[in-house]
């Protein structure tokens, strides 16, 4: 068949008399051989299968060996449940906090100029550098029964490692980076036209704020949001070391993984990482909408 | 997106209110303790919470805090509110006291050393013992893979580590170079050295690897439990040595609580006839011989030493044996050339 997109043939009558002929021959090989092409395809999709989707398989099938019976009742027991509601609240707590912080964070960063930027920057990134387990000691250091904090905290009795608030400490310090790094590319790549133009029509910062600069941002935001929510669920390290372990009260849903594993409940175990992994399925899912509505508008985000 | 950023804040609210609500809760008893005694005090405890119903009418809750000994004593140390502590290591609590939490002289304060149970190092082989191991000079014949957890790193480790020694040194004529020279042969056939007991287990029993794994009683019965008596077995050795599981009151927490006649009368109950049944059937040695005489067909007589009389108490040992540069690090570097 003889379409327009035959780039070979059109090039190919004027091979002989070109001096450009290398560049036919590059033409020619935008059309990889088949074998080539599935060649690639396949050894993608096998990658695929056998890093990805045979380790999430894995979860369920594990999770369901027992029976759907087993599985259900591994949902609804106790220290399950207490585990479900932490990872939940810490959730609820980090996230926001982090959507604050990140987005004041880039907006300095990217819309302001001021001396000591560029430590504010590596500042943001070191929770990215920094080893989970660390992280968690940070914590224990300053707030442990001998750490700077530790005793005027027991003073007042208020419980901070080995409780909710630690972890919720350790998630914050770990997941702080999320949103500031989805921002600060997109928001150097709008630049701060749109907010002088908003300046010189008489708008005050905060509602330059609100009503420019925000909804450029608000997907590129939303997917940051994302990124640190499944990271705050998923937290294992730097939880642990703040936990305590105390069942039924200080052990998130990672946590609860392991002490299940660890005791043999096998099915448990795998019940309640199965659910670890919806609950990750959730965010992907949301992410992928926002990709899919979005497109766009999140490329930007996406460049870096 | 102004709706999006109200629900956040509403979410926020709503969980820092469950927070300071949940701080305010009143604390219960709360037990941290080692890795593997899980199934022992999810038994214990509610026939302790009955008792104590019945005797006081106040309902009460026990907390459990499970993970590697060390860590655990680690936890408590930098301010894990616990009540009392039970580990499989009096090191681990001497720890503790060293830090000013309980008296140095707990070990006297309850029966048996404070140890209300104890459990042996065993041999568990694959059915049939099809390397046919008896005992511990079958360890040491080449070809032989042993799995043991690190001496350095775990319990498991360092009763089994004492235990090769002292049956290499009580042979007739022999001395504790030979015990070098055991051990030396004994860790050049450990394919490789895992960080805990449980690890060590699953190396042995999901991974396939080795002929014999060397083990705590309680932790074999709980593999032939958990895997099969139809595939592993148990094969006490000629000597071994008596592992400790010491209990502590936390004087300074429990009081701080106002917990410590409840955290005391919990340890104690530890030594009544029900609480020595719980530990038979978790797979632990009860400090009651009365108790053990019942069920002398799981739990055979056994010739043991301890590490209090033969190697001049814990301290003493981890110091000698494995704290960096000891005769086990000696060991090491030369079984690896």
């Amino acid at each position: 068949m003889t379409t327009p997109a035959t780039p070979q043939t059109d090039t190919g009558g004027a091979i002989a008399d070109t001096p450009f002929a290398p560049l036919v021959q590059t033409n020619a090989a935008i059309g990889e051989p088949r074998l080539v092409r599935w060649l690639l395809i396949g050894l993608t999709l096998l990658f695929l299968g056998v890093f990805l989707l045979l380790p999430l398989l894995a979860v369920f099938t594990q999770a369901l060996a027992s029976g759907v019976g087993a599985y259900f009742s591994a949902m609804v027991d106790p220290d399950a449940l207490s585990s479900i509601r932490l990872t939940l609240l810490t959730a609820a707590i980090a996230v926001p906090l982090n959507t604050v912080f990140g987005v004041a964070a880039a907006w300095a960063i990217t819309k302001f100029k001021f001396r000591g930027k560029g430590l504010l920057i590596t500042l943001i990134d070191l929770p990215f550098s920094v080893s989970p387990v660390i992280a968690g000691l940070v914590f224990i250091l300053i707030f442990g029964s001998r750490g700077w904090l530790g005793p005027w905290a027991s003073e007042h009795g208020l419980k901070i490692i080995f409780a909710a608030p630690g972890i919720i400490l350790a998630t914050v310090f770990v997941t702080f980076p999320f949103v500031a790094r989805e921002l600060i590319p997109l928001m150097q790549a709008q630049g701060t036209d749109e907010e002088h133009a908003a300046l010189t029509l008489g708008a005050r910062g905060w509602s330059t704020f609100w009503h420019v600069t925000l909804p450029n941002i608000r997907w590129g935001l939303l997917y940051g949001v994302l990124l640190c929510n499944a990271r705050a669920m998923g937290e294992f390290g730097a939880v642990s070391v703040v936990s305590g372990h105390v069942r039924g009260q200080t052990n998130t849903m990672p946590l609860q993984v392991e002490i299940l594993y660890n005791d043999y409940q096998f099915a448990a175990a795998f019940a309640v990482a199965s659910l670890l992994a919806l609950l990750a399925f959730v965010t992907l899912g949301l992410k992928s909408f926002l990709e899919w509505r979005h497109g766009s508008e999140l490329a930007a985000v996406r460049g870096h | 997106m102004k709706k999006i950023f109200s629900l956040m804040t509403g979410a926020t609210l709503a969980a820092v209110a469950t927070l300071v609500a949940g701080n305010a809760a009143a604390a219960g008893l709360l037990n941290v303790s080692y890795d593997v005694s899980r199934s022992f005090y999810k038994e214990l405890n509610p026939a302790f919470v009955a008792q104590w119903k019945q005797q006081t009418g106040q309902t009460i809750t026990i907390d459990q805090s499970h993970g590697g000994s060390s860590k655990q004593a680690r936890a408590v140390i930098d301010g894990l509110d616990a009540d009392v502590v039970t580990m499989n290591n009096p090191l681990d609590i001497d720890a503790i006291a060293d830090a000013g939490l309980l008296p140095k002289n707990w070990a006297q304060q309850y029966p048996d050393d404070s140890s209300p149970s104890w459990s042996p190092i065993v041999f568990v082989v694959r059915k049939g013992n099809p390397s046919n191991i008896h005992d511990w000079p079958d360890l040491v014949r080449s070809g032989i893979q042993i799995v043991v957890p690190n001496p350095k790193t775990s319990g498991n480790g360092r009763y089994s580590y004492l235990a090769a020694w002292q049956y290499a040194r009580t042979r007739p004529g022999a001395s504790d170079t030979d015990s070098i020279e055991f051990e030396k042969k004994l860790f050049a056939n450990v394919p490789v050295l895992d960080v805990g007991g449980r690890d060590a287990t699953t190396t042995f029993v999901q991974r396939g690897i080795g002929n014999v794994l060397l083990t705590f009683e309680s932790e074999a019965k709980l593999i032939l439990a958990n895997f099969g008596a139809d595939q592993y077995e148990v094969v006490n050795p000629s000597i071994t040595v008596r592992a400790d599981n010491p209990v502590a009151l936390i004087d300074k927490v429990a009081a701080k609580k106002g917990n410590t006649d409840l955290a005391k009368a919990y340890l104690k109950f530890h030594y009544t006839p029900a609480a020595q049944e719980i530990l038979i059937r978790n797979g632990l040695r009860p400090s009651d011989p009365a108790v053990v005489q019942k069920h002398v067909a799981e739990f055979p007589p056994l010739h043991t030493f301890t590490v209090a009389k033969d190697f001049g108490g814990w301290p003493h040992a981890q110091k000698l044996h494995f704290s960096d540069g000891g005769i086990f690090d000696q060991i090491i570097s030369r079984a690896s050339k």
